[in-house]
């Protein structure tokens, strides 16, 4: 009798559980699953959309990905525009941390002033940083020329690209993390500080690096994953500025241009995984972190 | 005038970060003979803000590709939201077969980029012939792991004791998960819609795959639509475009500065 009683509400909650996570699962299915098994297929074939048959071809698209002299560019361009936006991203971003977190009255109004170009449509700001840097009609040249340098061609010169476009990726992730930074300097106890104090370390130099430094660890480490994984997704500005000329493509870019211009699906596809295997080498210590604050 | 030196590094460094937002502005408002002047001083010597303003909403459909922002970023917040909720509240107040394995397949998926799915997700909408609608452009989002985690979490902390009291007083399971649980986390709620809204509103690449109809891009793809027609030809008119499609967001960020920081680095205090 009791455990009839026990049952039936358990049975119960047990269909409504299921009921209630029905829509999600399927969703799971339809967009992350099945597709995920979709493109693992697609990569070990010569499929085009559009084709009528295509082969098993193994694990050519991989091989020849890594002979491709295009793909190696992108990849090569992707790696340089994350080397120089992963450090001045993070290491920016902690020095205007620091100078803000100091700032009573002010501190909303730097806080603003930095955040926005998070919020503002980068398509839109990219164009604007094209003509910024115009040779002849921005203010940036007018600016380099008049402290007596030769104007700096940003957007001609084939070797300036890429950092081009990474001096547009730092303006775009700093306030970012920025805001991460003051999170982790808010959680830092006052005490801390004084007993460092105390303790000797007079200049503040030396508690930055004794108190701050050591316990901004866990937020440091989530800014420069964050920001390596965003790096290496760089893809907007690459589609204003340059659209991949003059050897300018990074990973996402040619990876568009092979899958949904020339429709070379299998070996996107091979591109994708390829993609998808950089990005969860960068997350994956950051989910392991996030699982073991799940129970279940 | 220590005191000073942090003002001043932070005023310099605003001073980039602003400079092309006020670039912008003062292009839109400048009479194209005075782009060859190149100062930063505020007054144009000609207003032509509405000459400008008018050829970029009338070069492009500028207002529908608003529309479409505003339709492509409602539709896809409301179905997150719809399927998000039930779920993170089975995974956190109902005990069902399967429960444990659906939050390691949550959690997988917040490792795995939209980038990584859109081949096959492209592939799949051009058989259906769903290409250039609406539905393409929102479906890939429709389910939200993120938002799943985020609510789990914050419905977990709900107590039991009031679950309990309800299902006595005869509230239906539906009840309980949107009116009272979801109640107790409006904030998660209200920052997840920031997060969403001003990812989609700001995304190019899914648009850029699934869309090459100008009446329904939404404002990044019809930017760039703008900016390949206008290639130097009339900065003043292109730079209002550029105002007219980031404004949106700068706005409601200026209106809602705190909401709009949670909302955005929500990633980062998870």
């Amino acid at each position: 009798m009791t455990t009839a009683v026990m049952i039936r509400p358990r049975g119960r909650t047990a269909l409504k559980g299921l009921a209630f996570a029905a829509p999600a699962i399927l969703l799971l299915l339809a967009i992350y699953i099945v597709p995920m098994l979709v493109l693992a297929g697609f990569s070990v074939t010569d499929y085009q959309l559009g084709a009528l048959n295509w082969e098993f071809v193994g694990l050519k698209n991989f091989t020849d990905a890594f002979a491709d002299p295009v793909f190696l560019r992108a990849l090569a361009n992707t790696a340089l525009y994350a080397v120089i936006v992963i450090p001045s991203g993070v290491f920016l971003a902690l020095g205007v941390a620091l100078l803000v977190h100091g700032r009573k009255r002010s501190r909303a109004f730097w806080e603003t002033a930095y955040f926005l170009p998070v919020t503002a449509t980068l398509v839109a700001m990219a164009t604007v940083w094209q003509f910024l840097l115009h040779p002849s009609l921005g203010p940036v040249n007018a600016a380099i020329t008049w402290l007596g340098f030769e104007p700096v061609s940003f957007l001609g010169n084939p070797a300036l690209l890429i950092p081009t476009m990474a001096l547009i990726g730092v303006w775009q992730v700093l306030g970012f993390n920025m805001v991460l930074f003051l999170a982790g300097l808010t959680a830092i106890p006052q005490d801390l500080h004084e007993a460092a104090r105390m303790d000797g370390a007079k200049h503040p130099m030396d508690r930055f690096l004794t108190v701050t430094w050591p316990m901004l660890g866990p937020t440091t480490m989530f800014v420069v994953v964050t920001t390596s994984i965003s790096a290496f997704k760089v893809f907007e500005t690459v589609a204003v500025l340059t659209k991949g000329r003059s050897g300018s493509e990074t990973l996402l870019y040619s990876l568009y241009l092979e899958g949904f211009e020339y429709s070379n699906t299998g070996y996107a596809a091979a591109l994708t995984l390829i993609f998808l295997g950089i990005v969860l080498v960068l997350s994956i210590g950051q989910t392991l972190r996030m699982e073991r604050k799940v129970h279940y | 005038m220590r005191r000073f030196i942090p003002h001043i590094v932070l005023a310099l460094g605003a001073g980039v970060m602003l400079l092309p937002f006020y670039w912008m502005v003062l292009t839109s408002i400048r009479a194209p003979a005075e782009i060859f002047d190149i100062s930063l001083w505020p007054i144009p010597k000609e207003f032509t803000g509405v000459e400008n303003y008018t050829q970029a909403a009338t070069t492009v459909p500028m207002a529908r590709f608003m529309l479409n922002g505003v339709i492509v970023c409602a539709g896809i917040l409301i179905v997150q939201v719809l399927t998000a909720v039930p779920a993170a509240y089975a995974l956190a107040k109902l005990r069902f077969p399967g429960r444990r394995l659906l939050m390691i397949a949550v959690i997988a998926a917040l490792c795995v980029p939209m980038q990584a799915l859109a081949l096959p997700l492209f592939v799949g909408l051009a058989k259906a012939g769903l290409l250039n609608t609406y539905f393409a452009q929102m479906a890939p989002f429709f389910l939200s792991v993120f938002a799943i985690f985020l609510f789990h979490q914050s419905f977990r902390s709900y107590p039991d004791e009031i679950i309990e009291a309800a299902r006595m007083d005869g509230f239906s399971e539906m009840e309980i998960c949107w009116g009272l649980v979801l109640r107790g986390s409006l904030p998660s709620l209200a920052a997840f819609a920031v997060f969403s809204v001003v990812a989609h509103w700001n995304d190019l690449y899914w648009p850029m795959i699934v869309v090459n109809d100008t009446a329904l891009a939404p404002p990044p793809l019809g930017m760039l639509f703008f900016s390949d027609v206008e290639t130097g030809a009339n900065y003043g008119a292109l730079m209002a475009g550029a105002a007219m499609i980031t404004a949106p967001m700068v706005v409601c960020f200026l209106l809602a500065r705190r909401s709009f920081i949670a909302g955005i680095t929500m990633t980062g205090v998870k």
